[in-house]
């Protein structure tokens, strides 16, 4: 059902935007991989193992005119846009009354304005197409807040609210938008959390592990399979926020 | 010509005879356009004309869509 089409993951040079790349190559999707800073060579190889066609595109997102030119350039050279997964995003975390400006708007401009800027853009060739996927990173910490994470936990809040005014806003044409929510993933984000923070994590999450990235992959796969779902936030916790 | 091109513009987005639109044709009314199929015609516009429509709320005919595309390209 996936097989053959233009999947756009942003974020995607390691963890979970890696993995969802992955995912969507294994179903015979083409893959555009949007990375900021560096970007492993083996990860491509990885995805045109899969016989598909991989396309690095190596940008920001928080930069409105950066993602209209990736969303332009891409529709001209594959022809469509299916799949939209916004996964750039960054933490900066301080306690809230240490917290600098620049740390608030970094957070907010990378996860939340970035996101919005790729719909901006997307929503014109998937409104012309009258069929599309959007799939936004949320996360629990979005829903429930976090000490130290004020930023964060605001900007995937915001996504929340981005992900059902499209949901709405594009339901007429057949495109479907949701957000999934993860907990605490094994990726390079959360490795630089201390022991008993991580240890503390684990001790609240029902299914007694940590999430692994390809439990977040196969949560977006199944999100651009089903399109009568849309404007839902999808928790992959391990029961963690229930 | 830009008549001609607007309406081309105006049925394929809406799916309707070509026939059907004439100058004094309303968008929103006469073709049962809803909000998004007007930003889509606007933007279509746009980028075949190259101009920039500020005031979406300024169109409602066929006839204004082609004063503003001929006063403004």
């Amino acid at each position: 059902m996936l097989k053959g089409k233009n999947v756009i993951v942003t974020g995607a040079a390691k963890g979970i935007g890696k993995a969802i790349a992955l995912a969507f190559a294994k179903e015979g999707c083409n893959i555009v991989l949007n990375y900021h800073s560096h970007l492993d060579e083996e990860t491509v190889k990885e995805i045109e193992a899969c016989g598909v066609v991989c396309k690095p595109v190596q940008g920001d997102v928080s930069d409105f005119a950066f993602a209209a030119d990736m969303i332009k350039e891409v529709k001209k050279e594959l022809g469509s846009i299916d799949v939209l997964v916004n996964n750039a995003g960054i933490t900066k975390d301080m306690l809230l009354m240490r917290m600098t400006e620049e740390q608030f708007d970094d957070v907010i401009n990378t996860n939340l304005k970035g996101t919005f800027n790729m719909i901006r853009h997307v929503s014109n060739v998937m409104l012309k197409q009258r069929s599309g996927a959007i799939i936004n990173m949320a996360s629990v910490v979005g829903i429930n807040g976090n000490i130290g994470q004020a930023n964060y936990a605001a900007s995937k809040a915001g996504i929340i609210g981005l992900t059902k005014s499209t949901a709405k806003e594009l339901a007429s044409r057949g495109i479907t938008c949701n957000a999934i929510a993860p907990g605490f993933v094994e990726t390079d984000m959360t490795a630089v959390l201390k022991e008993d923070v991580q240890n503390a994590i684990l001790s609240a999450i029902p299914l007694k592990r940590a999430g692994k990235v390809e439990d977040i992959a196969r949560s977006a796969v199944f999100l651009a399979e089903n399109d009568y779902i849309t404007g839902q936030v999808l928790n992959v916790d391990g029961g963690m926020v229930m | 010509m830009v008549f001609e091109k607007i309406r081309e513009i105006i049925a394929s987005q809406l799916g309707k005879d070509e026939d059907e639109i004439t100058l004094e044709t309303n968008v929103k009314d006469d073709l049962d356009a809803d909000s998004l199929d007007v930003f889509q015609i606007i933007n279509d516009i746009e980028d075949e004309f190259e101009v920039s429509i500020e005031d979406p709320e300024s169109i409602v005919t066929v006839k204004d869509i082609v004063d503003f595309v001929e006063n403004n390209k």
